[in-house]
């Protein structure tokens, strides 16, 4: 006796939530079943096997048919086949969305392309992430930026419409969408302590308070002239002598690190080396303080003066696009600086 | 021209792209009705175009007006070559052609295509300006309602309930073989499913006709049936209920009507003082002397003889047996005059209601049921089915002698059906015999308060339990007890039924779904040599079933089923049945004595022990099943009753001609005889089996219950969380030596997996009760069986019943010791309830969470409404505050995603089996919904396979359904189900195709927490009629 046709269809359409976590992540129907039965499910319910195996095969089932309107959330919102309760709906949409930290770390800054997808294979073994679930996450990604790509106005905002996503996760989706349109370098292995949560912290400062094509080259007379160079570093070491446990440190590695910073701006004009923002920065700052042993708050202290200072620059008349500029900067320094 | 159809197609959204090129479609749309089509304007490269079409106006007859379906298609526009459709729908617009239903039709309809399933949506409006017209020979019978409900809709009131209608329609069938064919299978599904839809339509006509003749205005209890006897053709038939209903003007009006469990008007036959206001013409005492016989198992005696013989291959032209109706004499009870001067005049005194207006139904008799077996041949003039008619009034004549010979005039709950397999087709009807009350039945009845205050002072409850036949007479024997609860009348050990358990009777403990399965292997034959192979085994099914129903009756320890439905399917090489009732501990009847087993060869030793074995586990799950449904009968004293057995009634008749159909009767005796405790001799192997299937049935896990009657017996504390659903399970048997044993054994765990299944899907509505749980068998192969289960989940509070029960306890503390031993009950239950432990834990982060999800989709709207508002004041907001680690907000989450258009938002549509909606009251019917739809694919691996395919269709069914109740203005449909559900697949070829017909009645319902201001009048009502009854009583 074999069943050759096995189905439950709710009026309300029922959603069953770990079900839905293993489809999301991946799992095949029977190991579906396998890790149900291991969760003791058997036990909790006095259900039999085959109970559980048909249940899944329907919830599966379900969740099949609810990918097409997955792809395009509104639609879920108003299509009339499945009648699902608008909580139901925001979760389902939510978690289908969501990603996994070791996943978004791989695939960050890098251009989500066919080629990509062909890697998802080595990104699966590499994660233990089933290659299922790379693709679902991998597509998300891809078609979130898709649609995004050429609108206008707030990207948050731009998602949230098109996807109904939560704020937290519209703005984890604009990191990504920022990252993979400026294909910021992340993979790289001196970049692998960094969090994509930090990366998400920089992308946010950068979307809200950068605009592309600003005249980021006038900053770098800050380190091309020496006098305006000297007189920084005088400022910024009147200024912090004695409030700095690092000051000799400081004071000797001030030019180098003033140089990292201008040169980062003047970077960014050119679309190419954006690409080598993080890695700069980590490079050119975080690195050689992290090796002479700087607190974060003497980081803080040093920032502060040293993007203050430049108001005393009387030869420097770029003082609002510094602020701008040195602003966002800061902020992402302080985030980048952890061990 | 008595009528102008309008319609306006608006928009269309989430349309399929049609153009590769453009990725977009270039869409118009034809609407057609009758003969004339409109067409809308090309809307170009859209998938959501919005036409905004000016009203096409349609001016018919109201004839048509009844018949057709409105026939909208959806088409993509292409220059050089054929437009493509894109898809279809249909609307029926009979519910808005009489004035208190729907006056509008409006909203946004799945486009449907038989091929591809749902293919976006479109918005239409549709009116109907009526013109009053008073042609004497008018064909049209608008204005009549219809409802699918199986009691008297719950905002009206029954003035007079006329009877029985039916009505069938035959045609070819356009194109029943749908594998092999000329025309594309789209075109044949849609002319099939559009002469389905227009025989309908007549059919619904021709009954209102019906309606009209009798001076009704309403069909209640509406069963409309497909029979698809392929190369013979199509039938359409229907049968019903004319009534004659006043609607209730303010829903305070109804309130106590519907939900107070009827104390009013109790059988006035049976009131000592001669009440002027019963029709009655004679001296008013007679029924003391009526005394009749019984046995439940009367209704299974071979009723289906007389027709199961003759194949109808000799048509028979004297309408069958009855000739017990003419008998006379002194016999007649005054009632019997009446209510039969009443009926008499009516053909077929039946109805298909289920649940009844209180004091309609007096006696009880049983369970009647004719089937028979008949050879399709091909309908050579549609125009007169007379055949197919024929057919069904032999059935139904043979029915009516039946219910004469359990010495009643009436049958209820009565329905009809047939199984077709090849030219075989079985037709079969049951119902149960009834007494009836006939103040209902006859013009002029509306009476006053006067009466009703009369009647109240009758205290019996048990009424429909007691015998409506002689004793001395009965058509074979049973046992007879005075009833448990007045000690006055006679009444059975056992009482099966096809109703609802009356809202006003007594029972103990909760009740239960019992089932009886069973499968008969036949051989293949041929056309006379098959029927006959049937007609052979029908008998033997009918006997098992039954025995399996008493079995499992008494192995639960109770003593009634109601809501009995037996279903024999036949198939190319075996025959199934499958009974479904719902069981009870009535309070009237005596408690069943247990089953004892009886070994025949008493001699050898451990055979013995092991029947004593069987025994012990058999009086296992009897004390164990008595607990678990709460079977605690009081111990009744006579001191207690205080009513002392009356003296030998004086019998004023003992000689009574016998009916043709009590002399089968007597032929095949299903009584197993009278004895307390139920024999079940093992004399071989066979009955060892069946000894051990009893024993195998599982009860439901703890937490839930089933039954498939409207309303569990012994929960009343529904709370508002509704689940319907249809789950649909086929089974491949290995066809290696298929025994008649193997056969049942897969049956019977298919049904119970089926169950099984149901129960964990579930498992989050715990506390609840699986409703009007509705079982359907085909045998769509040689070796597949199919189950199709629709049903609804309905949580219950199980710690509110103190509140609600409280409250009548403390007002009838001065009632009848009778009374007051029902209400005892609830305190009872509430401490053997609060025990169990709960088997799954509670609220689990993981489970899934429905519960108050009805309150938040209301809440969600609300906001939704507000933030509308908000909006159009100018105030926008763009919120940004969501919790980050929760899911999206509703409210939040709903702003956002503003669609192009503003308010389509999806409305809930609750979709139940039951005529009502707990925790709410309906407030207004919009009409019937009767849809048949086809669904076909020739890409059946791509969609999924066989379940794929089957659930996404089922769930386009329902989608379509709620739109239309959407779009009528309703909330949800009640009454619902699902008829047929047709399924047939070839895997070699990649294509399957189904079937799929429903319906249900359009509603409105409104929370009661929204009404609060007629709740609280409601408590006044309840307490004033219990104040005087309490007057009366003592």
């Amino acid at each position: 006796m074999t069943s050759e046709l096995d189905i439950f269809v709710g009026n309300t359409t029922l959603i069953d939530e770990d079900v839905y976590r293993l489809w999301l992540d991946g799992y095949s129907v029977t190991d579906a079943v396998a890790l149900r039965v291991r969760s003791g499910i058997l036990e909790q319910t006095g259900a039999t096997a085959a109970v559980l195996q048909s249940d899944t095969m329907d919830h599966y089932r379900t969740f099949h048919m609810l990918e097409r309107l997955l792809h395009a959330p509104p639609k879920l919102l108003h299509q009339l086949i499945f009648q699902i309760p608008p909580s139901r709906q925001a979760l389902l949409i939510e978690r289908y969305y969501a990603f996994d930290e070791a996943f978004v770390r791989e695939v960050l800054g890098k251009k989500l392309s066919k080629g990509t997808k062909k890697d998802l294979d080595d990104i699966s073994t590499k994660t233990g992430i089933t290659l299922k679930s790379c693709r679902r996450q991998f597509d998300n990604f891809k078609r979130v930026f898709k649609v995004v790509e050429e609108m206008r106005g707030s990207l948050v905002d731009n998602i949230q419409q098109h996807f109904l996503l939560s704020d937290r996760l519209a703005r984890d989706y604009a990191a990504i969408v920022f990252f993979a349109n400026n294909r910021f370098e992340t993979g790289k292995k001196k970049l692998q302590y960094l969090s994509f949560g930090d990366f998400a912290f920089c992308a946010e400062l950068m979307i809200q308070n950068w605009t592309l094509g600003a005249d980021l080259k006038e900053l770098k007379v800050l380190v091309a002239d020496k006098d305006l160079l000297d007189l920084h570093k005088s400022l910024v070491c009147t200024a912090l002598r004695g409030k700095l446990g690092v000051f000799s440190e400081m004071e000797a590695n001030f030019k180098n690190l003033s140089r990292g910073l201008v040169n980062v701006a003047a970077k960014l004009t050119h679309n190419k080396d954006v690409r080598d923002l993080f890695v700069d920065l980590v490079e050119k700052f975080v690195e050689p303080c992290r090796s002479d042993h700087w607190p974060l708050s003497d980081v803080r202290f040093f920032l502060n003066q040293y993007s203050a200072s430049v108001h005393s620059l009387d030869g420097f008349r770029h003082q609002a696009l510094w602020d701008r500029y040195m602003g966002t900067l800061r902020g992402c320094l302080l985030r980048l600086y952890h061990d | 021209m008595p009528g102008k159809l309008k319609v306006k197609i608006v928009a269309g959204r989430h349309l399929p792209v049609m153009d590769r090129a453009s990725d977009l479609t270039d869409a118009f749309v034809e609407v057609k009705f009758g003969n004339t089509t409109f067409k809308t304007d090309v809307y170009l490269k859209s998938l959501n175009p919005q036409w905004n079409s000016e009203w096409f106006k349609f001016e018919v007859d109201d004839e048509d007006l009844q018949d057709e379906p409105l026939q909208i298609t959806v088409l993509d526009h292409d220059t050089y070559s054929a437009n493509d459709a894109i898809g279809k729908v249909y609307i029926d617009i009979d519910p808005l052609l009489y004035s208190e239903a729907a006056t509008v039709i409006s909203g946004w309809f799945p486009i449907y295509d038989t091929i591809h399933g749902i293919r976006g949506e479109i918005n239409v409006v549709v009116k109907v300006d009526l013109f009053n017209d008073l042609n004497r020979f008018r064909q049209s019978s608008c204005g009549v309602k219809f409802f699918c409900t199986t009691s008297i809709p719950k905002c009206y009131r029954a003035v007079i309930i006329h009877g029985f209608v039916e009505e069938l329609v035959v045609n070819e069938d356009p194109e029943y073989q749908w594998i092999d064919r000329i025309r594309t299978p789209r075109a044949s599904n849609e002319a099939r499913q559009r002469l389905i839809s227009l025989m309908s339509g007549e059919l619904q006509r021709k009954i209102g006709l019906k309606v009209l003749e009798m001076r009704g205005n309403a069909v209640v209890g509406y069963l409309q049936c497909f029979d698809l006897e392929g190369e013979s053709g199509l039938v359409v038939r229907a049968i019903g209920t004319a009534c004659t209903l006043d609607k209730l003007s303010s829903p305070a009006a109804f309130l106590p009507a519907c939900n107070s469990p009827s104390k009013e008007m109790k059988e006035i036959p049976f009131n000592e003082d001669p009440n002027p206001n019963t029709h009655s013409s004679g001296p008013s005492t007679p029924l003391k002397n009526q005394t009749y016989s019984f046995s439940p198992s009367k209704s299974y005696s071979r009723q289906s003889s007389s027709s199961d013989t003759d194949l109808s291959l000799t048509p028979k032209t004297g309408m069958g047996s009855g000739s017990a109706g003419k008998e006379g004499g002194p016999f007649k009870a005054l009632l019997r005059q009446q209510t039969q001067s009443a009926l008499e005049q009516r053909e077929f005194p039946f109805f298909t209601l289920t649940a009844f207006p209180p004091g309609f139904l007096v006696h009880v008799g049983g369970v009647v049921s004719a089937r028979s077996v008949k050879l399709l041949d091909r309908i050579h003039n549609p125009d007169e089915p007379e055949t197919r008619d024929a057919w069904w009034a032999e059935i139904r004549q043979e029915i009516k002698s039946h219910a004469k010979a359990l010495g009643c005039h009436a049958v209820v709950g009565y329905s009809e059906s047939t199984s077709i397999c090849e030219e075989v087709c079985i037709l079969s009807a049951s119902g149960t015999a009834a007494v009836l009350n006939p103040r209902f039945l006859q013009d002029g009845t509306v009476e006053g308060c006067l009466e009703q205050r009369l009647e109240e002072n009758l205290p019996t409850r048990c009424g429909f339990c007691h015998i409506p036949y002689d004793e001395l007479n009965m058509p074979f024997p049973a046992h007879l007890t005075y009833c448990y609860n007045c000690r006055k009348q006679k009444v059975p050990d056992v009482l099966f039924t096809t109703i609802d358990l009356p809202t006003d009777a007594t029972v103990i403990g909760k009740g239960c779904l019992i089932q009886a399965r069973l499968c008969r292997l036949k051989k293949k034959a041929q056309a006379e040599a098959n029927a006959t192979a049937i007609s052979n085994l029908l008998p033997f099914m009918e006997y098992e079933v039954h025995t399996q129903l008493m079995n499992k009756l008494k192995l639960k320890g109770m003593n009634a089923l109601f809501g009995l439905r037996i279903q024999i399917t036949v198939g190319e090489n075996m025959l199934m049945g499958l009974a479904s009732a719902t069981g009870v501990y009535l309070a009237a009847l005596p408690t069943p004595g247990g089953i004892q087993i009886a070994g025949k060869t008493p001699n050898d030793g451990s055979y013995e022990q092991h029947i004593s074995h069987m025994q012990k586990k058999i009086n296992d799950t009897i004390a164990k099943n008595k607990e678990l449904y709460e079977i605690n009968p009081p111990e009744i004293s006579e001191e207690i009753i205080g009513s002392p057995i009356p003296e030998p009634r004086q019998r004023s008749r003992l000689l009574r001609s016998q009916s043709e159909s009590s002399d089968e009767v007597t032929e095949l005796d299903l009584s197993h005889g009278k004895k307390d405790a139920f024999v079940l001799e093992i004399d071989d192997t066979d009955a060892m089996e069946d000894v051990h299937s009893l024993l195998t049935d599982v009860p439901p896990p703890s937490g839930f219950y089933s039954c498939n009657t409207e309303i569990m017996p012994g929960i009343n504390n529904w709370t508002s969380e509704i689940q319907m659903f249809t789950s649909v399970r086929v089974i491949r048997l290995s066809s290696l030596n298929l025994t008649n044993q193997a056969l049942n054994k897969n049956f019977n765990d298919l049904c119970e997996n089926l169950l099984k299944s149901l129960y964990f899907k579930l498992r989050s509505m715990i506390p609840c009760c699986l409703c009007h749980v509705n079982f359907t068998v085909s045998l769509p192969e040689d070796e597949l069986i199919q189950v199709t289960v629709t049903a609804v989940a309905i949580t219950f509070d199980k710690n509110q019943a103190l509140q609600t029960t409280k409250t009548p306890v403390e007002k009838s503390l001065q009632r009848a010791s009778t009374d007051n031993e029902e209400l005892l009950q609830f305190p009872l239950e509430l401490c053997s309830d609060s025990l169990p432990s709960h088997p799954f834990p509670p609220a689990k982060a993981t489970s899934v969470d429905y519960s108050s999800f009805a309150d938040r989709c209301s809440s969600w709207i609300e906001l939704i409404k507000l933030k509308a508002q908000t909006i159009r004041r100018g105030s926008i907001k763009t919120t940004m505050t969501v919790e980050k680690a929760s899911p999206v907000g509703d409210g939040n989450f709903r702003n956002r995603s503003a669609p192009p258009c503003a308010n389509s938002t999806v409305g809930v549509v609750k979709m139940t089996p039951l005529s009502f909606i707990p925790g709410a009251k309906i407030t207004k019917y919009l009409g019937i919904i009767n849809m048949f739809f086809i669904r076909e694919t020739t890409s059946l691996r791509e969609e999924g396979g066989v379940s794929g395919f089957l659930h996404a269709f089922i769930a386009e069914v329902f989608a379509m359904v709620r739109a239309h109740v959407a779009a009528l203005g309703g909330n949800a449909v009640v009454s619902y189900i699902m008829k047929q559900c047709v399924f047939m697949e070839n895997p070699n070829k990649n294509q399957a195709q189904c079937l799929i017909n429903v319906s249900g009645d359009a509603v409105v319902f409104v929370r009661e927490s929204d009404l609060e201001v007629v709740s609280s009048q409601q408590p006044t009502t309840n307490c004033q009629s219990s104040c005087t009854e309490g007057e009366v009583t003592t």
